[in-house]
């Protein structure tokens, strides 16, 4: 008899613990993560109910939200953070949670470490206190993005109670395109459904495209699903996945047959063949240019050399929305984004903070030098990251082209650290949200694309086509 | 057991816009904090102050809705589509419940935020857009008006009529019966839990001890 699942169901089968009358399910989570920002009211919550953690072995901790990124020197300068951070290190220590801390070695953003670490493994459900963590999804595991009271459920009970969502497949057939990089595929997914077109769907990336990225790559495709109204995303493991985690600290050892054992799972977890989608979308490589963002939201993005639409070309639905992000952001329809000046250039992330992403950008930098008036930051994922890419090199060539190289964390994403936007400063970000206010000043703007794209802003000081710097 | 909530009802205030994130509801960095205390006070601040700022410099009156007092001590927030997008952070529903807010109304939710809210006892009832756009001109010709969100048959009754309104199965049930607070519900399992678990593969097999 062929079976015909998909890897969504199979992974959601094997973690129901029970179904409720009303159709959703108590579920299971395998890897739950934590960071300083979503846990201390949900730490407060259990002791208010005076429970203890019921799998203390299955969370681990980190942070990164709050961490400066210029020294990491304890206690920090900024009051708040450094409560934040001991009231992490306190709940740790007292219900026995495994914490990557700076003094680790292991301290990153909590989407680089996980599968860094090999804690992410094919079939596991992950939740995290963090929109995210679909991020975890790219090794076909099922991974969510909780609130703070559901962190409190999986402290608790290690369960969560969801509703099961359909299962979108989205094939991107053929091939990229030279220059153009994970980043592009899933702005371009974005722009073409919509950011909320995902909304009541898991998507599962697939086709031939998906199938030749590395395991970096498809993490950062996988991280932006919630940016497409997706709280879950994720690729089907393969080799490269099964590769990828051979000899990792927290994957299953590779002495005897135990590694075996477990590759021979994960195969089997794969969407079959002729599996059930709720609904398939397919889009050629061939048609994915380098790709940025104009406005206010994830999905109002262009091709680096089209002009930014005409009124007339906006649904009448999104009408209202369009004039808002054009007066917020300061452009005219109908005009250019390439040559756009620039104020800022950020590269990292938990979209495109990983060692992979820093080697793109560290190409482009190589070609010339930062222009002038240009802030510029490159913020490695991970201190693994960090010490991958000093051996390599990279911080000199950063350096050498006027980059500033700092210390792992969230940095420029968001602001709840000293990096920041200043007034109406535009960003080019190889961060994940363009939202009014996000990166830090209630004015300042931001421009989402690769980190190469970024990296060549940062030395035209425009927004510009990497392709042209990559020859 | 939490509280059995059958009803919201009060004021509403009316902010218009779609795909307004939890970045606007609250900025980044009120997320700075270990407790939700104080939240109230900052929810949509930058949009708030701009909004001000805007005031005073044109002369012209568009208050935010927050502040406008026409609205002030309302207790549903009737929004647009995909309201509370973005981040995951409960600081926003923390936000506008410690603001005074109860239940929402809107075209759709983003998921996320509807969970967050579930697990806070706050509805997030949806409406058709005919009836959303009626609802909201109804509300701002006449803000005092009291409206009522009946959980049990799913309705919303204002000046505007009596609408039927959305609301998920599981959420609806779980406000009527009180057990909108999952822990408890989540425990009821008992050993299926680790039962669950010690069939897990990467439990039981292959995990590194
Ligand atoms: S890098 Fe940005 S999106 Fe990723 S976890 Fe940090 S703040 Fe969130």
């Amino acid at each position: 008899m062929s079976s015909q699942r998909n890897l969504f169901d199979k992974v959601w089968e094997a973690h129901t613990v029970r179904e409720f009358p009303d159709g959703q399910s108590q579920l299971f989570v395998g890897l739950h993560l934590i960071h300083e920002v979503t846990s201390p009211q949900a730490f407060a919550m259990l002791r208010e109910m005076e429970l203890p953690v019921r799998f203390p072995e299955r969370t681990f901790a980190t942070v990164d939200h709050i961490v400066p990124t210029d020294s990491q020197q304890r206690p920090l300068e900024d009051a708040l953070g450094e409560e934040m951070m001991a009231a992490l290190e306190a709940n740790c220590r007292e219900h026995g949670i495994k914490l990557f801390d700076p003094a680790s070695g292991k301290q990153g953003i909590v989407h680089v470490i996980g599968p860094e670490l090999g804690l992410t493994q094919p079939g596991m459900t992950v939740a995290c206190g963090d929109s995210h963590t679909s991020t975890h999804g790219a090794f076909g595991a099922i991974a969510f993005g909780i609130g703070t009271s559901q962190v409190r459920d999986v402290l608790a009970t290690q369960c969560l109670t969801l509703a099961k969502p359909r299962v979108r497949r989205i094939e991107i057939g053929g091939a990229l395109g030279g220059g153009v990089y994970a980043k592009d595929v899933i702005l371009h997914i974005i722009r073409r459904l919509g950011v909320k077109g995902g909304v009541g769907y898991a998507y599962e990336y697939a086709g031939p495209v998906i199938e030749a990225m590395s395991m970096e790559e498809r993490l950062t495709v996988c991280n932006m699903s919630i940016e497409g109204g997706a709280r879950v995303g994720y690729a089907n493991p393969d080799e490269r996945s099964i590769e990828y985690l051979r000899g990792r600290a927290f994957a299953p050892p590779p002495e005897g047959a135990t590694f075996e054992r477990a590759a021979t799972w994960w195969r089997s977890l794969k969407s079959d063949a002729d599996a059930d989608f709720d609904d398939r979308v397919s889009f050629p490589g061939a048609e994915i240019e380098p790709t940025v963002t104009w406005g206010i939201n994830p999905g109002q993005a262009l091709g680096v050399n089209e002009a930014l639409p005409l009124p007339a070309d906006v649904p009448d639905e999104e009408r209202s929305g369009f004039s808002e992000a054009l007066s917020f952001m300061g452009f005219h329809a109908g005009e250019p984004i390439l040559g756009a000046k620039i104020d800022v250039a950020f590269i990292g992330s938990c979209t495109n903070g990983r060692i992979s992403d820093l080697r793109e950008a560290a190409k482009v930098a190589r070609t010339g030098q930062v222009a002038p008036g240009v802030r510029t930051l490159v913020v490695p994922g991970s201190q693994a990251v960090a010490r991958e890419a000093e051996a390599e090199g990279l911080d000199e060539i950063f350096r050498s082209a006027g980059f500033e190289w700092r210390e792992p964390g969230c940095s420029m994403c968001l602001a709840m650290n000293p990096d920041k936007l200043r007034g109406r400063e535009l960003s080019a970000s190889s961060s994940n949200r363009n939202f009014k206010g996000r990166q830090g000043s209630p004015t300042g703007r931001t421009l989402l694309m690769s980190p190469a794209m970024v990296a060549a802003a940062a030395l035209r000081g425009r927004v510009t086509d990497v392709r042209e710097l990559l020859g | 057991m939490s509280e059995r909530i059958r009803r919201v009802e009060g004021r509403a205030c009316v902010l218009r816009g779609n795909d307004i994130d939890t970045d606007r509801i609250i900025p980044a960095r009120f997320l700075r904090c270990v407790t939700f205390d104080g939240l109230g006070a900052h929810a949509f601040e930058d949009d708030r102050k701009q909004a001000a700022a805007a005031v005073a410099a044109a002369g012209v009156k568009s208050d935010h809705p927050l502040d406008d007092p026409r609205f002030a001590g309302a207790r549903l927030l009737v929004v647009g589509a995909n309201f509370g997008c973005g981040s995951s952070r409960e600081h926003a529903p923390q936000s506008l419940m410690r603001a005074g807010f109860r239940a929402f109304i809107g075209e759709s939710f983003a998921e996320i935020f509807v969970g967050n809210c579930s697990a806070l006892g706050l509805p997030c009832a949806t409406l058709e857009p005919g009836d959303l756009a009626a609802l909201m001109d109804a509300l701002e010709g006449n803000p005092a008006q009291q409206v009522v969100l009946d959980i049990g048959h799913c309705t919303l009754r204002s000046s505007a009529g009596l609408h039927n309104c959305g609301l998920r199965d599981g959420v609806r049930a779980a406000l009527l019966e009180g057990n909108w607070n999952a822990t408890r519900v989540l425990l009821e399992a008992g050993p299926a839990i680790e039962r669950t678990a010690n069939a897990l593969p990467y439990l039981a097999n292959f995990a590194r001890r």
